[in-house]
């Protein structure tokens, strides 16, 4: 069973926020990681880039494909988890730690639209 | 994540129960639900570099042609040279249309005098099948389509020789490569697509099936079409719609040392003779990235900002730890070292032209 935590937001496309403050941590989900199989490269945006709810914001590869990196929500990029440059792998080893980007939400409501842990769950069953 | 949508036409091997046993990753895949990778990409892919492994390829498909005109036929349709071959020879080869495009790459096992064993793409199947016959006019053959009695395992490895004398009990130390021989209703051949020495055994499907129980009782690694697809990819070997199709000659893809223009004729000669001798607007090159970012089948391949062609096959190869592809580009740009960068998404990545092969066969000759 993919691992699921409390207290994050999820998207459709299987991305997560963690919400401290005023910023979000993204990242992808145990589910995406386990579909992905192993990740050998993390396509990031820069630090000031901006980033739009439900729009692309980078890619993670598996030795087979490359899949889009979706924002679940809007914001100013202000840093990149450069350790994923080297280490791709550790999205494997525990996907909710190794968050992709932080951002600076610019509308907090939008987390609204996104699913909690129990909806994810439900979802993930489908 | 994507779905699997594909629709209700879909064919199954004879061994696809046992891939849903095994917990496979399934998607289809030249018309069949084909399994993908079971332990992962990476784990099968260094099982058959460093051990062995064993593939369904029952998807392949075969055809027989025998009778009086049996070589003349295979030769008329074949860029290969099979003019009295020795019984046990296998080789590989093209069939092209007239300007040169491929039909589809295939293997050529003379199993007899006036008898021969062709072996095609799963994804090809008809389209070959519709091609040889209406090749046949005017030939004494018979032509029969056995795909769909024939299933098809590839053990691969070093150890695949060991594996297949042991756990199978099938006698083949004497095969060389590129030989074949038939045990009664088997047809067990020295051939792969893995770069690696190895085994393919054409047989009933209760006979497969069984083959299959024994090496995965024996502990064999089942290997899916996604490191067959890596394995392939870094010896440089062609994968039909990726690096050849009928706009890709095989003049275009390298592949030149395959067609044998001092044949007297063959079908496609002509144009084949003519990229030969004047030319080809496009090459088939390797490219490797400095960056880690991974160029996929269909990205842009530019110069200097200009878009000089795409990617057709592309890695981050396993072996080596390098972003690769191979790539048809305008042979302007083909020559070794020369700089070139790939679109991959919003970004473009400098690369250099290397050879199209990213780590050593290791045939047993």
């Amino acid at each position: 069973m993919a691992k699921v935590i409390e207290g994050l937001y999820y998207s459709e496309s299987h991305e997560f926020v963690r919400v401290e403050g005023d910023y979000g941590f993204i990242g992808i989900t145990d589910y995406a990681q386990n579909a992905l199989g192993n990740v050998v490269y993390v396509d990031m945006p820069e630090v000031d880039d901006e980033v739009t709810a439900g729009e692309e914001f980078g890619a993670v590869e598996s030795v087979k494909a490359a899949s889009d990196l979706n924002s679940p929500v809007s914001g100013t990029v202000v840093e990149v988890n450069e350790a994923l440059e080297d280490t791709p792998e550790l999205i494997n080893q525990d996907a909710y730690e190794n968050w992709i980007i932080k951002v600076e939400l610019s509308d907090k409501s939008e987390l609204e639209n996104l699913m909690d842990a129990k909806a994810y769950e439900a979802f993930c069953a489908k | 994540m994507e779905s699997n949508t594909e629709s209700n036409n879909i064919k199954r091997t004879c061994l696809y129960d046992k891939h849903i046993a095994l917990g496979a990753l399934m998607s289809p895949f030249g018309g069949f639900d084909m399994p993908i990778q079971y332990a992962g990409i990476t784990p099968e892919h260094m099982a058959v570099r460093e051990k062995v492994g064993v593939f369904d390829v029952s998807h392949m498909g075969e055809v027989t042609v025998s009778g009086k005109d049996a070589e003349r036929y295979v030769q008329h349709i074949f860029t290969n040279d099979v003019a009295g071959a020795p019984i046990g020879k296998i080789y590989y080869g093209m069939m092209c249309y007239e300007d040169g495009g491929t039909v589809d790459d295939l293997l050529v096992y003379k199993m007899g005098e006036g008898q021969f064993f062709l072996v095609i793409n799963a994804a090809n199947i008809d389209k070959d099948w519709a091609w040889m016959q209406a090749q046949a006019k005017g030939f004494d053959i018979d032509l029969q389509n056995r795909s769909d009695y024939y299933g098809q395992i590839a053990v691969q490895g070093p150890e695949a020789e060991r594996t297949v004398e042991s756990v199978l009990g099938l006698q083949c130390s004497e095969l060389a490569f590129y030989t074949v021989k038939a045990i009664g209703d088997i047809i067990v051949s020295r051939t792969g697509y893995t770069g690696e020495d190895g085994f393919e055994i054409y047989a009933s499907h209760e006979y497969i099936r069984d083959s299959w129980d024994r090496l995965i009782e024996a502990g064999i690694q089942p290997c899916g079409l996604g490191c067959r697809d890596t394995l392939r990819f870094e010896v440089g070997l062609p994968l039909y719609g990726d690096e050849l199709s009928a706009d890709i000659s095989p003049v275009m893809a390298g592949l030149s040392m395959f067609v044998k223009l001092d044949k007297p004729e063959f079908i496609g000669r002509e144009a084949l003779a003519r990229q030969k001798a004047e030319g080809v607007a496009k090459k088939l090159v390797g490219i490797e990235l400095q960056d880690k970012a991974i160029p996929r089948h269909g990205y842009t391949v530019l110069k200097d900002g200009q878009p000089i062609g795409e990617v057709t096959t592309g890695y981050h190869t396993l072996s080596t730890d390098k972003s690769v592809c191979m790539a048809l580009i305008d042979s302007r740009f083909a020559a070794l070292g020369t700089e070139v960068e790939i679109q991959i998404r919003k970004k473009t990545f400098p690369g250099t032209v290397v050879k199209k092969r990213f780590y050593d066969k290791h045939y047993k000759k």
